[in-house]
């Protein structure tokens, strides 16, 4: 959607709240719901790719030197890419206050 | 003036169906709605009606293809009863919060348990707040007529909401009646084609059917609301518009005998001819009786129902379902809750009869007209009983 939802009046919505706007999911952000978030040690990695095909909410992005790297705007701290991880590249850790 | 043809009441509604035009039928068998489909399933079978008809294995899916279908602005046909509308209810739901204009028939019949094919209205009560128009229709031309009623009105831009005909089982699905049939030139012309606002396409994709988290819920339900409620101007307009085509002039509240009438009776569907018969036999005998019938269930007529009614001293309300553990009928709850701000208001007795088929004669209804008179006379206010039970 092109506001939040919370601005939204009744009238404003299409009929049958139909959303007009394809991929609009990717302005929701998911990431708010975490107390934990993955870190990666690089030097472990050994680019299987495991963490990007597991992760539920597709945070992870190939970036140019070949490693899966997260975005913490969707990743909700399920951990399961820490879990697949087969090489423990991943570790969960609590993750600060951001102001 | 259309061609008068006595024919039996679901096979006329399955050549509205076919009259109206329709893009897709989905459909599972259940009596008393099988002759709808089955008629349908033949017209498509013959190349009379081209259309898609799918056989679905639940009703479930029969109105999740509807839906689907509906969502490309295919005109789509449904047709249920009991059990397999309770099956399909979840769908229903679904159907009017997506704004998706199907047209369905409910051949009325009684849920289980006992198992019961026969009918009374306890099916369509339990999707009563499902957010679709709902009509009763009183014998079989109302149902035929309202099949391109309800497909105009659930179409229009102003509307756009689904749109349920209850027909009772047996009482009018299987009785062979004189229906007046209305020609197919005028028939394209009062139901245009559907113009759908938004529908499924690749040229221009949208997104139907997703989560709405708590910040807009409540005004995803608002905006239902006001467009339920706000049907009714378009939903008189369409009558009107159907009237001045075949002087057959519908209202959300009928009455008969009821201007003067001291006592009216309140109903809905085929119960309306047989309570007009019981007027008829009490009026002979000098009695003030009239007889108030709800063609339109929802979005229920407050005003409409308040100036068919107001003036009596009592109204007998004879439901056909039951609230067991409520406060009786479904019908006279909305009737005490319409009448509820009134300074003056009639009393209202309620009925609860013809479960699961049981018939509801002339003399019956005189019988509880008699009993709601006598017990107000002697000052029961909230009297509420099943009719006809052996002791
Ligand atoms: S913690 Fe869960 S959501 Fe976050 S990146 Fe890993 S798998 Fe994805
Ligand atoms: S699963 Fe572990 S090793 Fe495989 S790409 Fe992701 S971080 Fe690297």
């Amino acid at each position: 959607m092109t506001k939040p939802d919370s601005e939204w009046k009744w009238k404003e919505l299409p009929e049958g709240t139909v959303m007009l706007e394809p991929g609009n999911a990717d302005q929701y952000r998911t990431g708010d719901w975490k107390t934990l978030k993955p870190v990666l040690n690089k030097e472990l990695c050994i680019h299987c790719g495991l963490c990007y095909i597991f992760c539920p909410d597709s945070s992870y992005n190939l970036d140019a030197e070949g490693y899966f790297i997260v975005n913490l705007f969707y990743c909700k701290g399920c951990g399961i890419c820490a879990k697949e991880c087969p090489t423990g590249a991943i570790t969960m850790v609590v993750e600060e206050e951001e102001k | 003036m259309g061609k008068r043809v006595g024919m039996e009441v679901s096979i006329a509604a399955a050549e509205a169906v076919k009259q109206a035009n329709v893009d897709v039928i989905s459909a599972y068998p259940i009596t008393p709605q099988t002759h709808v489909v089955e008629h349908l399933s033949e017209l498509v079978a013959n190349g009379e009606l081209d259309a898609e008809f799918f056989c679905v294995e639940s009703e479930h899916s029969a109105l999740s293809v509807c839906v689907g279908s509906e969502a490309t602005g295919a005109r789509s046909f449904t047709c249920t009863s009991s059990q397999g509308l309770a099956l399909m209810s979840e769908i229903t739901y679904i159907a009017s919060a997506l704004r998706l204009p199907i047209v369905m028939i409910i051949a009325n019949r009684a849920l289980s348990a006992p198992i019961s094919i026969w009918n009374d209205h306890s099916d369509v009560m339990s999707i009563r707040d499902c957010g679709w128009i709902q009509f009763f229709a009183e014998n079989g031309q109302d149902v035929y007529d309202h099949v391109f009623i309800a497909y105009r009105l659930a179409e229009d831009r102003n509307v756009l909401l689904p749109a349920i005909i209850n027909m009772d089982g047996f009482t009018l699905s299987h009785v062979i009646e004189p229906i007046e049939f209305i020609e197919q030139e005028k028939i394209d012309r009062f139901l245009p084609p559907y113009q759908p606002v938004h529908r499924l396409h690749p040229d221009r994709p949208v997104s139907m059917g997703g989560i709405a988290l708590p910040p807009i819920f409540t005004e995803t339900k608002k905006a239902h609301e006001v467009a339920l409620q706000g049907s009714m101007p378009k939903i008189l307009e369409t009558w009107k518009a159907f009237g001045d085509m075949t002087g057959r002039y519908y209202q959300p509240v009928e009455t008969y005998k009821a201007e003067d009438a001291e006592t009216i009776m309140v109903i809905m569907g085929s119960f309306g001819e047989t309570a007009s018969a019981a007027v008829d036999l009490m009026r002979e005998e000098g009695r003030s009786v009239g007889l108030a019938k709800i063609r339109l269930w929802r979005p229920f007529p407050f005003e409409a129902f308040k100036q068919a009614t107001l003036h009596a001293k009592q109204l007998v309300v004879i439901d056909r379902a039951i609230s067991i553990g409520g406060p009786g009928g479904p019908v006279a709850s909305e009737v005490k809750a319409a009448l509820y701000g009134e300074p003056i208001r009639p009393v209202v007795y309620n009925f609860v009869a013809g479960l699961g088929g049981r018939d509801v004669s002339p003399s019956d209804f005189i019988k509880m007209v008699d009993k709601a008179e006598i017990e107000i006379e002697e000052g029961n206010r909230e009297g509420y009983e099943i009719y006809g039970v052996r002791e």
